[in-house]
C-alpha cells in the first residue's frame, strides 16, 4: 500500500511537470508562431517580425530546452521517489 | 572531370560505406533484427533516429516547399520538431518500460485484445506505406538528376536500390549505417547553405544569415526577398496567406503524427533504460534541429538565387533570354533539370525572354522538390558540393525508407503472422515473411510513387495525419488513462483512421489515383481545412469515440490497470541486451 501511494505521488509529480512544459510548448509554437503573431507584429527582427522568428526558429530552440529540462527533472524525481533503475 | 562522373564517385563512395557497415553488422537472430539487441547509447541512438527521421521530405523537399510558401509553410518546421517534445514526455519512456518489440504489441496487450492489435497493424501499414510513397517521390527526383535520366526511370532505379538495401540489413545494420548516413546528410545539407549564406549576407551561420542584411541591397535579406517577389507579382515571403485555422490544425497534425509514427517510436525501444529514452528524444532533436534551423535559410536564399538567375539585372529589368538558357554555361543546371521533366520553360509570348512571375503569363515552372538539390548549382558552387548534396539526398531517402520498411515488415511478420496466423512459425520463416512483406510494400509504393499525391513533403504530411488520427491517441490513452478499454480503443482507432482516410481520398483521389477526387485542397470540403491538416480532426474523433464507448462499457480488468501502473514507473524495466 505504501508503495502504491508513493507511485501515485510520483505519477502526479510527473504529470505536473509535463503540464507546465506543454503550456510553454504551446505558447512558443502555436501561440507566438501562429495565433499571437499579429500582436507581436510591432517587434521587428531582421526584416520581419518576432512571430516569424518564433515560427521558423525560436520554437525549435525552445523545444530543445524543454526536452532536456524535462529529462533532468525526471531523473531527479525518479531518485526522490526511489523508482530509478 | 565532368559533374556526372563526380556525382557517381561521391555517391558510389557513400553507398560502399553504408553497405560495408550493413554487411559487417549483418543481423543474426530475429530479436537482433527488430531492435538491435537493445543496447544502443542515447547519443548514438539520437543520431540514428535523426537519420531515420530526416527523410526525402526533410532533406530534398522541405526547403523547396518553404522557398515557395514562405511563412505559410512554418508548420513543417514547428510540427516536425515539436512532436519530439510530445514523444519525450508522453510516449517514449513508458513504451520503453513496457519493453516489447513493436507498437501494435503494446496496443494489443494494453487493450487486451487481438482485434486492437490487428487494427493497430492496419493503421501502421496505412501510415507507413503513404510515407514510403513520399520517399519514393524524393528518390525518383534525386536519381533522375544524378543519373541524368527522366523521373520515372530514376524512380525505378531508386526502388531497386531501396529494396536491396533494406532487405540485406536488419535494424542493427541500420542503426550503425544510419549514424554514417546522418553524418553524410548533415554535411551535405549545411555546406552549401554556409557557402550561400556567406555569399549573400557575409554571415557563415545560415540561421543567422536569414535575419542578416543582404550584401547586394544593404537591407535585411527577407525584406530584399519580399521586394523582389512583390515586383514579380508573387505574395510576400513573410506574409500569411493561408488561414490561421489551417496552419494551426496542420501543425497539430504533424506534431502528434510525429509522436505516433511507429518507425520513430521503435527507436526508443533500443536504448538501455527509461531515463535514456527521455534523453534520447532530446539528442534526436539536437541532430534534427541542425537541419531544421538551416532549412528556412536554404529556402529563402534559394528563392533569392533563383530570381537572380532569371533576372540577372534585377527584378525591375529584363528577364533572362531564351538564348542564354539554351547556351550559357552558367545555366547548365536549367538544361540538366529540364531533362528530368521537373523544370520546364516556354517562351509563350515569343519575345525571346523567359519571364518568371506570379501572373498567368509565367513562363517557368519549377518542381519544388528540386530546390534543395539544384540549390548549389543555382548558386554556382563547386562540383564536389553538388555531388555531396546528391549523396546526402539519397542517404536521407534511403535511411527513412529502410526504417519504414522495417516497421511494416515487423508488423506483418511479428504482429500478424507469428502472433495470430501461424504461432509455430520458425525463426527463419518469420525472417522470410518479413522480407516478403518489405518487397510487397516497395512494389506498391513505387507504383503509387509514379503518380504521387503531392510533392514529397506533402505526401509525407498525409502519412503524419494518418498516424496522428489513429496510433497517437491509442498510445496516449493507453498510458494516461486506466479507464479506456478494449472496445473504446478499437472503435476510436477505426473511427479516427476512417474519417481521415476518407477525407484524404476525397481530396487526393481514391487510393491516390489521379482524377478520382471530388474536392481540391484549394477549396476543401470543410472550412479551410486541407487534407494534409485533417489528421488533427481525425485524432479528435478518435479521442471522443474512445472515451464515449469506454464509458458505456466495462472497466478494464484489474491486471490491465496494474499494467498501466507499471509502465508509468521506470523501475524494473527489462534489460536492454538480454531481453
Amino acid at each position: 500500500m505504501a508503495e502504491n501511494s508513493e507511485n501515485n505521488a510520483y505519477w502526479s509529480a510527473n504529470k505536473r511537470i509535463i503540464g507546465i512544459s506543454l503550456v510553454i510548448w504551446f505558447i512558443c509554437s502555436f501561440g507566438f508562431g501562429i495565433l499571437l503573431r499579429p500582436m507581436l507584429a510591432g517587434i521587428k527582427i531582421g526584416g520581419t517580425d518576432l512571430g516569424f522568428w518564433f515560427a521558423q526558429q525560436g520554437s525549435i530552440l525552445v523545444f530543445l530546452v524543454l526536452i532536456f529540462t524535462y529529462a533532468a527533472k525526471m531523473n531527479k524525481l525518479d531518485k526522490q521517489h526511489g523508482v530509478d533503475e | 572531370m565532368d559533374q556526372f562522373t563526380l556525382n557517381l564517385i561521391v555517391v558510389g563512395a557513400t553507398f560502399a560505406l553504408y553497405i560495408g557497415i550493413a554487411i559487417w553488422a549483418r543481423a543474426g537472430s530475429t530479436s537482433e533484427f527488430y531492435a538491435a539487441g537493445r543496447g544502443v547509447h542515447p547519443v548514438v541512438n539520437g543520431m540514428a533516429t535523426g537519420a531515420d527521421w530526416m527523410s526525402a521530405a526533410s532533406f530534398i523537399s522541405m526547403a523547396g516547399i518553404i522557398s515557395f510558401g514562405g511563412y505559410n509553410t512554418s508548420a513543417y518546421l514547428m510540427g516536425w520538431t515539436g512532436g519530439y517534445v510530445l514523444l519525450a514526455m508522453l510516449i517514449a519512456p513508458y513504451l520503453r518500460k513496457f519493453g516489447k518489440f513493436t507498437v501494435p504489441e503494446f496496443i494489443g496487450d494494453r487493450f487486451y485484445s487481438q482485434t486492437a492489435r490487428t487494427v493497430a497493424v492496419i493503421c501502421l501499414i496505412t501510415a507507413s506505406l503513404t510515407y514510403v510513397i513520399g520517399q519514393m517521390t524524393g528518390v525518383g527526383v534525386a536519381f533522375s538528376r544524378f543519373l541524368e535520366v527522366d523521373n520515372t526511370t530514376g524512380l525505378l532505379i531508386g526502388a531497386a536500390i531501396v529494396f536491396f538495401y533494406a532487405v540485406i540489413g536488419g535494424m542493427k545494420g541500420i542503426t550503425y549505417t544510419q549514424v554514417a548516413q546522418y553524418v553524410v546528410l548533415i554535411t551535405a545539407y549545411t555546406i552549401p547553405a554556409i557557402f550561400i549564406s556567406l555569399k549573400l549576407t557575409g554571415n557563415p551561420v545560415p540561421p543567422l544569415g536569414l535575419f542578416a542584411d543582404a550584401k547586394s541591397t544593404g537591407l535585411p535579406i527577407l525584406e530584399t526577398l519580399n521586394g523582389m517577389l512583390e515586383d514579380l507579382g508573387f505574395a510576400e515571403y513573410t506574409r500569411q496567406t493561408d488561414t490561421t485555422l489551417n496552419m494551426f490544425l496542420f501543425t497539430v497534425s504533424l506534431m502528434i503524427g510525429t509522436a505516433g509514427l511507429p518507425h520513430v517510436i521503435v527507436r526508443f525501444f533500443t536504448v538501455p533504460t527509461v531515463a535514456d529514452a527521455r534523453s534520447s528524444a532530446g539528442w534526436a532533436l539536437v541532430f534534427i534541429a541542425l537541419l531544421y534551423l538551416t532549412a528556412p535559410a536554404v529556402g529563402a536564399m534559394a528563392r533569392v538565387n533563383l530570381i537572380d538567375t532569371f533576372y540577372p539585372n534585377g527584378t525591375q529589368s529584363e528577364a533572362v533570354s531564351l538564348d542564354a538558357i539554351e547556351n550559357s554555361e552558367s545555366l547548365d543546371w536549367v538544361r540538366n533539370w529540364e531533362q528530368t521533366g521537373l523544370l520546364a520553360f516556354d517562351d509563350k509570348n515569343g519575345d525571346g525572354l523567359i519571364e518568371y512571375n506570379g501572373s498567368a503569363d509565367n513562363e517557368l515552372t519549377v518542381n519544388r522538390d528540386i530546390i534543395t538539390l539544384a540549390n548549389p548549382e543555382i548558386a554556382n558552387l563547386p562540383g564536389w558540393v553538388i555531388a555531396l548534396v546528391a549523396a546526402g539526398g539519397l542517404a536521407a531517402a534511403l535511411s527513412t525508407a529502410a526504417g519504414l520498411l522495417m516497421a511494416i515488415s515487423s508488423a506483418v511478420s511479428h504482429d500478424l503472422i507469428k502472433s495470430q496466423i501461424n504461432p509455430s512459425i520458425s525463426e527463419k520463416g518469420e525472417l522470410m515473411s518479413a522480407r516478403v512483406s518489405m518487397a510487397v510494400a516497395i512494389v506498391i509504393a513505387t507504383y503509387l510513387g509514379l503518380n504521387p499525391p503531392g510533392f514529397a513533403a506533402q505526401t509525407v504530411a498525409l502519412a503524419f495525419g494518418l498516424a496522428a488520427s489513429s496510433i497517437f491517441p491509442a498510445l496516449l490513452m493507453g498510458i494516461f488513462s486506466k479507464r479506456v478499454n478494449n472496445k473504446g480503443a478499437v472503435a476510436g482507432m477505426i473511427a479516427g483512421l476512417a474519417v481521415t482516410v476518407v477525407y484524404i481520398f476525397l481530396h487526393k483521389g481514391w487510393f491516390f489515383i489521379p482524377g478520382t477526387n471530388s474536392f481540391d485542397d484549394s477549396d476543401p470540403l470543410l472550412l479551410s481545412i486541407k487534407s494534409t491538416s485533417f489528421g488533427s480532426i481525425g485524432a479528435l474523433v478518435n479521442f471522443v469515440v474512445a472515451y464515449v464507448v469506454s464509458n458505456a462499457s466495462d472497466e478494464p480488468p484489474a491486471e490491465i490497470q496494474e499494467l498501466v501502473e507499471s509502465v508509468r514507473i521506470p523501475r524494473g524495466a527489462g534489460g536492454a541486451v538480454d531481453h
